[in-house]
C-alpha cells in the first residue's frame, strides 16, 4: 500500500460500446463529474443500428488507479456492453477531425493555404475573405496546425473529438 | 428502451393483454412481491387503483416518502427479498431521493416505481413534474423511463433482476400516467433478460488458490468482513463462520457487516474502524494477511490510508470489481459472489489443511483485547448510555427473532459496540450515507417482514424526529415497534466532533424544545414510558418488550458522554483515543487534515 497522490498522470483512450437509449450518455458523463474523473475528448455515435449500439470513444487522464477505476466503474453501469482501454490494449490509431475557419486577406491568406498544403487539409469552404479547412489526424498533429493558424488570422474552432480503434484483426 | 417487446418473447401464445397499471402489479407478482410501501398521488391513480381490486398484494402506506424508501430498505435487508416502493410523480419522487440514496450506498435491493406526467407533457414543467430519471440518476443503480406500455413488463422484471443481483442496489421505474392507462401485452420474468448486465459471481479458482497460499502462510492473519456478506444470503455467513473456525483466524465486522459472524465467539475481535474496537483496529494495523470479504475499504474503516495496514499482503473479494483497488491497493483481487468465493475457500483450505502457528498473534490480540476498550465510567446520577445498551442487551439475551435498527449518531455507535449479532439479518443501520431518520421505518419494514419479531430501534432524541411521523404507520398497522431513545439532549456525535474538533464551540448541536416523548407516544396512539434513574431501566425494558403496540422509551442518558474508542478523522488505526483521559493526539496538522474529513 503506497500512498498514491504523486503517481503519474496518464492518457487513456477508451472504447465503449453501448446501448443506444435516452439517458446513457448522461450516465457516463454523470460518473465523470461525480467522481471527479477528467474527459479531454468524447465522442459518440451509433455504430450497429440492428442491435442499437452506438460507440463512445473517451480519452482521459489520471493516475494508474483512477485509470483502472475509470475501466470498472463504467463496465458496471447497466446499458454498457463493453469497455476497452485501448491505450493498455495494445497498438490502436486514434483520430480527430477538425473544421477550422480562417479570415483574412493578402498575404496571411495565401501563407494559410500554403500551410493547409503541408499539413493536407482541405478547404472545404471559402469566400473572399475566409477560408473553412478540414483537417484529420491525430490531435497532435491539430494542435500544431491549429497553433500556426492562430496569427494568420483564426477565427473558429470545431473538433470532434478523438475517435480510436484498436490495429490488426482484434475487434471489440 | 430498445428491444421490442416481440423479439424478446418466443413463446406462440398470445400474450395476455392488461392496462399498465394491472401489468406491473401482475409482474410485481410473478417476482415474488407480497408487500409495498408508499403513497398515493395523482400520478400513480391507476396503480393504486388496481392494487384496490385485488388482494395478492399488501399496500403499507408510510406518511413520507423518505420512510417508504427506509421501509422498504429495512424488510428487504431482515427478508433477503427485494423491497418495492411506490411514490407519485414530482414531490413524491423527489423525497424519495434520500432513501435511494441510502439503498445505493448500502447495497440495498429496492424496486421504487415512481408516477411520471403523462408522457406528451414530459418536459413542460407540467404539475408534479421532476426528471425523476435525471434526479435519479446518480442516486440509484439504473433506472428507466417507460414511454411505451409494450415495455413495461420487460422493464419491471429488468429492474428487479438489476436490483437483486451483482451488487444489490436501487432501481427506479418512472412510469407516465398514459402508460399505466393504455393497454399491453404481459411477459413474464424468465423472458426478459437484460442484455448487457452480466455480473461475475464466480471466483477466479486460481486466485482462491493463491488466497490459500497467502492464508497459509500467514502469521497475523485477519479476516475483514463486511455487508457483501450478508447479501450474499444466510448460507454465507454459516460458511464464513466456518471458515474462520477451521483457520482459527481472528474475525473483525465493519457496521454493515455485523451479524455475518457471531459476536459471541472468541475469534470475534468486534467492529473495526472509527469506533472500532482497539483489538480490531490494532490487529488490522499489524497483520500479515488481510482476507477482506464483502466490504470496501471506506474510509471509516481505514483512517488514514497512507497509513493503512501498511505490512500486510490483502486479499479482496468482492462482486463489485470497482470497489477493488478505489481506496486503498491490494494484492489480490478476486471479483465474484462472497458467498460463493467463501464456499471456495472453505473447500481449498480443508483439501490442504494447512496449521499456520497463530499463538503468538492470538497471545498478542489477548493483550489488545485486556485493555477493555468499551469499559466506560459509572456513576450512581446519571444512566450511562452504555450501561442502558447493557440493560437492553441482557434483556434479548439469547432470543433469536431481535431485529434491531438505529438512527445515526452517538447511539448507533453504541449500539454496533454493546448490542450482541450472532446471525445476519437482524441488524438494520445506515451505514454509508448516515441517514438520520432511518431506523424508525426500517423497524417497520422489518416488522412487516418479520411478524412476531421483536423490532427495536435504538434512537437518539434528535435523529427520531426526522422520521416520527411513522409512529402513525406503526399504529396503523398494530407493528408493535419499540423506539428506545438514549435522549442525550444533544446531537451528541455532533457535540463530540465538536468538542475534539473545534474547540468546544457547541454551535447549533444542543436539542432544544424537545416534545414529551411519551405524551408524543400516547398521542400517537402507541404507548410512552420514560425512564430516569438506572434501577427503572430492567421493568421499564421489560414492560416495553411485553408491550403490544408501538412503543416510545424515552431514555435520560448521560448528556456529556463520549463514544469511544474514536479514531480521528485523518488518524491512523494505531492513533486511536480510547477514552475522555485520552488525549495522545494532539499533532495539530493531523487535526487540521481530520477537521475537513466528514
Ligand atoms: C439527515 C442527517 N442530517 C445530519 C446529519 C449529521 N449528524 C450526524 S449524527 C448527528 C446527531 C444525531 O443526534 P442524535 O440523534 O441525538 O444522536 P446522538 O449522537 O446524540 O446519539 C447529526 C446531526 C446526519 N447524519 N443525517
Ligand atoms: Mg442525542
Amino acid at each position: 500500500m503506497t500512498f498514491l497522490s504523486n503517481e503519474p498522470i496518464e492518457r487513456h483512450t477508451f472504447a465503449v460500446l453501448v446501448d443506444n437509449e435516452p439517458g446513457v450518455l448522461a450516465r457516463v458523463i454523470g460518473l465523470f463529474s461525480g467522481r471527479g474523473y477528467n474527459i479531454e475528448s468524447l465522442t459518440v455515435a451509433e455504430v450497429d443500428p440492428v442491435k442499437q449500439l452506438s460507440r463512445i470513444t473517451l480519452v482521459s487522464s489520471g493516475t494508474r488507479m483512477v485509470i483502472d477505476q475509470i475501466k470498472v466503474q463504467l463496465d458496471r453501469l447497466v446499458p454498457i456492453h463493453t469497455v476497452l482501454d485501448l491505450t493498455d490494449g495494445g497498438a490502436f490509431v486514434e483520430r480527430e477531425l477538425a473544421l477550422v475557419k480562417v479570415l483574412g486577406t493578402g498575404e496571411h491568406r495565401v501563407e494559410a493555404l500554403r500551410i493547409a498544403g503541408v499539413f493536407r487539409a482541405r478547404v472545404i469552404d471559402s469566400t473572399t475573405e475566409s477560408f473553412v479547412f478540414e483537417l484529420t489526424g491525430s490531435s497532435q498533429k491539430l494542435d500544431a496546425f491549429i497553433d500556426i493558424m492562430r496569427p494568420l488570422g483564426l477565427a473558429e474552432l470545431s473538433r470532434t473529438g478523438a475517435a480510436a480503434i484498436s490495429r490488426g484483426t482484434a475487434t471489440i | 428502451m430498445t428491444t421490442t417487446a416481440a423479439a424478446t418473447t418466443e413463446t406462440t401464445t398470445e400474450p395476455k393483454t392488461m392496462t399498465g397499471a394491472q401489468l406491473v402489479l401482475e409482474a410485481l407478482v410473478d417476482q415474488g412481491v407480497d408487500t409495498i410501501f408508499g403513497y398515493p398521488g395523482g400520478a400513480v391513480l391507476p396503480i393504486y387503483d388496481a392494487l384496490y381490486q385485488q388482494n395478492r398484494i399488501k399496500h403499507v402506506l408510510v406518511r413520507h416518502e423518505q420512510a417508504a424508501v427506509h421501509a422498504a430498505e429495512g424488510y428487504a435487508r431482515s427478508t433477503g427479498k427485494v423491497g418495492v416502493v411506490l411514490v407519485t410523480s414530482g414531490p413524491g419522487a423527489t423525497n424519495a431521493v434520500t432513501g435511494l440514496v441510502d439503498a445505493l450506498m448500502d447495497s440495498i435491493p429496492l424496486v421504487c416505481l415512481t408516477g411520471q406526467v403523462p408522457t406528451h407533457l414530459i418536459g413542460n414543467d407540467a404539475f408534479q413534474e421532476a426528471d425523476t430519471t435525471g434526479i435519479t440518476r446518480p442516486a440509484t443503480k439504473h433506472n428507466y423511463l417507460v414511454k411505451d406500455v409494450a415495455q413495461l413488463a420487460r422493464t419491471v422484471h429488468e429492474a428487479f433482476f438489476v436490483a437483486r443481483n451483482g451488487r444489490p442496489g436501487p432501481v427506479v421505474v418512472d412510469l407516465p400516467k398514459d402508460v399505466q392507462f393504455a393497454s399491453g401485452p404481459y411477459y413474464g420474468p424468465e423472458l426478459c433478460r437484460p442484455k448487457s448486465y452480466k455480473p461475475q459471481t464466480e471466483p477466479d479458482h486460481a486466485a482462491i488458490e493463491r488466497a490459500i497460499d497467502l492464508m497459509a502462510k500467514a502469521e497475523r492473519p485477519i479476516f475483514y468482513t463486511g455487508g457483501g456478506v450478508i447479501n450474499s444470503g444466510p448460507r454465507a455467513a454459516e460458511m464464513l463462520t466456518e471458515l474462520v473456525r477451521a483457520t482459527g483466524f481472528p474475525c473483525t465486522n465493519t457496521l454493515m457487516g455485523l451479524g455475518a459472524f457471531p459476536a459471541s465467539d472468541k475469534q470475534f475481535l468486534g467492529m473495526l474502524g472509527m469506533h472500532g474496537t482497539y483489538e480490531a483496529n490494532l490487529a488490522m494495523h499489524g497483520c500479515d494477511v488481510m482476507i477482506c470479504i464483502g466490504a470496501r475499504f471506506d474510509d471509516r474503516v481505514t483512517g488514514k490510508t497512507s497509513e493503512f495496514s501498511p505490512n500486510s499482503k490483502k486479499i479482496h473479494v468482492d462482486i463489485d470489481a470497482s470497489s477493488i483497488n478505489k481506496n486503498i491497493r491490494v494484492d489480490l483481487p478476486i471479483v465474484g459472489d462472497a458467498g460463493r468465493a467463501i464456499e471456495l475457500l472453505l473447500a481449498a483450505w480443508k483439501k490442504r489443511a494447512p496449521k499456520p502457528k497463530l499463538d503468538a498473534w492470538w497471545k498478542q490480540i489477548e493483550f489488545w483485547r485486556a485493555r477493555d476498550c468499551l469499559r466506560y465510567a459509572t456513576t450512581k446520577d446519571v444512566i450511562k448510555p452504555q450501561y442502558a445498551l447493557e440493560r437492553l442487551r441482557a434483556a434479548i439475551q439469547g432470543r433469536d427473532d431481535v431485529i434491531i435498527s438505529t438512527e445515526v449518531g452517538q447511539h448507533q455507535m453504541w449500539a454496533a459496540q454493546f448490542l450482541p449479532f450472532d446471525k445476519p439479518n437482524r441488524w438494520l443501520t445506515s451505514g454509508g450515507l448516515g441517514t438520520m431518520g432511518y431506523g424508525l421505518p426500517a423497524a417497520i419494514g422489518a416488522q412487516i417482514g418479520n411478524p412476531g419479531a421483536l423490532c427495536i430501534d435504538v434512537a437518539g432524541e434528535a435523529s427520531i424526529l426526522m422520521n416520527i411521523q411513522e409512529m402513525s404507520t406503526a399504529v396503523q398497522y398494530r407493528l408493535p415497534v419499540k423506539v428506545f431513545i438514549l435522549n442525550n439532549q444533544w446531537m451528541g456525535m455532533v457535540r463530540q466532533w465538536q468538542q475534539l474538533l473545534h474547540g468546544e464551540r457547541y454551535s447549533q448541536s444542543y436539542s432544544e424544545a424537545l416534545p414529551d416523548f411519551v405524551k408524543l407516544a400516547d398521542a400517537f396512539g402507541g404507548v410512552g414510558m420514560r425512564v430516569d434513574a438506572a434501577d427503572d431501566l430492567d421493568r421499564v425494558i421489560a414492560e416495553m418488550i411485553a408491550a403490544d403496540k408501538p412503543c416510545i422509551v424515552d431514555v435520560t442518558v448521560d448528556p456529556n458522554e463520549n463514544c469511544f474508542p474514536m479514531i480521528p478523522g485523518g488518524h491512523a488505526h494505531n492513533e486511536m483515543l480510547l477514552g475522555p483521559e485520552d488525549h495522545k493526539s494532539q499533532d495539530p496538522s493531523a487535526r487540521e487534515e481530520g477537521m475537513v474529513l466528514v
